[in-house]
């Protein structure tokens, strides 16, 4: 269990931009992808705000190539455009060479077809090829397939806004214990009317742009997004003389059991992440240079994720700061993106503005960072936290 | 690397078998395409104000849970890893219709909180206290497997000594209707005990929970070694057989030491040649064992597959009714399983007595 897990391969599609580059351009000129809702039709439209990517479903389906007779959700199509931008910048020609897997991630899998034919299944033969794809696992086959993995290791992690750090983790693991060579890791939500009348049920949604860590935090906004890692074995590397964008150091995952929806006051879960994570890495919390928080702006998240840094790091805290206003909190895809996002900072050291901030939280003294920053940076943790108190930390380093 | 064995068991399914005392004795059988599970009784296990609050998956996954917890000895575990297709289904029906059903109005988040995947594997982790690594693989008919394979990683290499897996499905009546219409369920309700000889497309549905405490140390109640778990997202037909070979090879298996291959055939015409492939031809002298005539069909189905062949090498018995063909056979040492679902997401497991 001594071997290393790089990252050689990334692909982004969100409200922030439809690629690496654009998403990273986005990030570095504080420009927000959050806006009002347009392509579901809710009677909240007016007093919530989303993190929408722009394409339509018909834009989606012809950019992969498929059939009017396919029965793509939209969680499907994001997750395999993204999945192939990875294949594609990983450089791999032919994903037969070595024995590769798919460990993907969804929350709401193919919710937006069966909310909207729900009823129809039952009259109108021609929505009925939808039916086979509400379950979690088929936007991960369907992937799959596009990828050309086949005969192999693909599997769904569902743990609410934990889960794509989670396929990050098992597939890091994959790597480790040398049952694969390469693994496809990642997740992808789209928006639907399911989790907006959820998470509305819960009155965490905010009306206005989502301020993380502010002390006036009046909730998240909803994103979409679908974003997916190559991860290869040392074997692989080596043999392919590839490029390593950066390596994933540690992981932890621990549970809050405290509440189902709520993070405990002091953030258990949390911390125990945060400390499994460091301790895989065989690092001190000084060698973090920069967290990537979960900072949804809910009240409760902010407040106990906060406290939660505070045990870990003390007075040894680094920059740290929430993309959630950028892109909205996408949910199942959270820890992918903001995965990239980790690897893009490495890559250029650069730590992102925590936007819409303006307000110190009154529990606490620590701030979050507020402009764009130039700094050297080494590694880098980030917190994915969902519900059922599931709590992930990923550490990603550019050194083996 | 250590050892994997399973410790303790616990079943919630359509026979008796929550008891963990008697081995199919008697079986339950069935007239119809969808069938129910036999309901221990709850308040013996849960708080009778929390049960009532609990969705039905909650409930025969905690329970399930606990049967195996108690089984096994222990109060509490590592880790806890649960797999499910669908999650608690009926309140993802509920949530759903309720939006339509009132145009986004008058809504509460009961039923939404319920419906997301890991709420089954969190209520565990919530009864227990247990603040270790929590899992949920939701991923088709590998679902159960995945969690198998997660921790087997996690006990080989030490990072946990006890882990608690399973899987549950729990069925709600929209997805049963909508099943039926595009013939995933047979058309005709059907004697359970006849399943195989159907001759229809489609299955019978069921529902259930199969928890398992899997360790990296052997004790008086163990069951079963893991010795191997594979999952394959697609395999043609004529990839079957030589897949298995390539599995038992590479676990230094030969077909004449398997004692029984428990299948998952469900009757459904349209693909259980995917198991006659084997049944009919590498393993056609070896004892062959089904269940789904008595669990019914749904994503984790395979778990009391697991939960079945863990009973045969304990008990070294073998029920007549789980029984495709008859060979007198006096030991049960070596075990292999192999599912699949509508022709994907294909599994391979072998258990070995301790």
């Amino acid at each position: 269990m001594s071997k290393g897990v790089a990252i050689t391969g990334m692909g982004i599609i969100s409200a922030i931009g439809n690629n690496v580059t654009e998403n990273y351009q986005s990030l570095i000129n504080g420009k927000k992808g959050i806006s009002r809702i347009s392509k579901i039709k809710t009677i909240h439209q007016g007093d919530i705000m989303v993190g929408e990517i722009a394409s339509t479903n018909l834009e989606l389906e012809k950019q992969l190539g498929l059939t009017s007779d396919n029965n793509y959700s939209r969680t499907a199509l994001l997750g395999a455009i993204a999945a192939k931008q990875a294949i594609e910048h990983a450089g791999i020609l032919d994903i037969t060479t070595y024995k590769t897997g798919l460990i993907s991630a969804t929350s709401v899998g193919g919710m937006d077809r069966t909310e909207a034919y729900y009823y129809d299944y039952l009259k109108n033969k021609d929505v009925q090829k939808y039916i086979e794809g509400h379950h979690a696992g088929d936007s991960t086959q369907k992937i799959a397939e596009q990828l050309g993995i086949k005969k192999s290791l693909v599997t769904t992690i569902s743990t609410a806004c934990s889960s794509a750090a989670n396929a990050i983790m098992f597939g890091a693991r994959l790597i480790k214990s040398g049952k694969l060579d390469r693994v496809v890791v990642g997740g992808t939500d789209c928006l639907s009317k399911f989790t907006i009348n959820g998470f509305k049920t819960l009155m965490i949604l905010s009306d206005t742009y989502n301020t993380p860590f502010d002390e006036n935090r009046k909730g998240l906004n909803l994103g979409e997004a679908a974003a997916f890692l190559v991860l290869e074995s040392d074997k692989v590397v080596t043999a392919e003389s590839r490029d390593v964008l950066a390596y994933i150091k540690g992981y932890g995952n621990a549970n809050d059991a405290y509440h189902q929806t709520a993070s405990s006051e002091n953030g258990d879960g949390a911390t125990l992440a945060m400390q499994k994570a460091l301790e895989v890495a065989k690092f001190i919390p000084a060698d973090i240079d920069y967290i990537n928080a979960h900072g949804t702006a809910t009240g409760n998240n902010d407040l106990s994720e906060g406290r939660a840094i505070l045990r870990v790091f003390g007075d040894k805290l680094p920059e740290f700061s929430s993309t959630k206003a950028y892109t909205g909190h996408t949910l199942a895809a959270a820890g992918a993106i903001e995965a990239v996002y980790a690897v893009l900072a490495l890559q250029n050291n650069i730590i992102y503005p925590n936007l819409n901030f303006e307000t110190q939280m009154k529990e606490f003294n620590i701030t979050p960072q507020l402009q764009l920053k130039k700094k050297e940076l080494q590694s880098v943790l980030s917190n994915s936290l969902g519900f059922g108190g599931n709590c992930s930390s990923l550490i990603f380093s550019k050194k083996q | 690397m250590s050892k994997v064995y399973i410790n303790g068991i616990g079943s919630i399914s359509s026979q008796k078998t929550f008891g963990n005392n008697d081995f199919l004795e008697k079986i339950l059988v069935y007239t119809n395409n969808v069938i129910p599970v036999v309901n221990p009784d709850y308040k013996e296990y849960i708080d009778p104000v929390a049960a009532r609050r609990m969705a039905k998956g909650i409930k025969m996954g905690v329970v399930a849970s606990r049967i195996a917890l108690r089984d096994a000895g222990l109060e509490n575990v590592d880790a806890i890893i649960t797999g499910t297709g669908m999650g608690c289904v009926r309140d993802s029906e509920k949530f759903v219709s309720a939006i339509i059903d009132n145009d986004e109005k008058y809504l509460t988040p009961t039923s939404f909180i319920q419906s997301t995947h890991n709420t089954v594997g969190g209520q565990i982790a919530l009864g227990l206290q247990c603040k270790g690594y929590n899992f949920t693989y939701v991923h088709a008919s590998i679902s159960f497997e995945s969690t198998l394979l997660d921790a087997k990683l996690q006990l080989e290499n030490d990072e946990a000594n006890t882990i608690l897996i399973g899987g549950v499905d729990e069925q709600g009546e929209h997805t049963i209707a909508i099943h039926k219409l595009i013939n995933h369920i047979k058309l005709e309700k059907i004697e359970t005990t006849k399943l195989l000889g159907s001759n229809t497309a489609g299955t019978i549905f069921g529902e259930g929970a199969n928890f398992f405490v899997v360790s990296n140390k052997k004790q008086d109640s163990t069951y079963a070694e893991v010795l191997a778990v594979e999952t394959y997202n697609t395999l043609l037909e004529t990839e079957v057989l030589n897949t298995v070979i390539l599995f038992l090879k590479d676990n230094n298996i030969s077909v004449e030491n398997i004692d029984a291959i428990v299948l998952g055939n469900n009757g459904d015409i349209q693909y259980d040649m995917f198991y006659n492939k084997l049944s009919s031809g590498l393993f056609k002298d070896t004892q062959q064992v089904y269940y789904k005539h008595l669990c019914g069909e749904f994503n984790t189905a395979s778990s009391f597959g697991i939960w079945l062949a863990s009973k045969i090498l304990k008990t070294q018995k073998l029920p007549e009714a789980i029984k495709i063909n008859k060979k007198s056979k006096e030991n049960y040492r070596t075990i292999l399983l192999y599912n699949q679902y509508r022709g994907e997401n294909h599994s391979l497991t072998l258990l070995r007595k301790c």
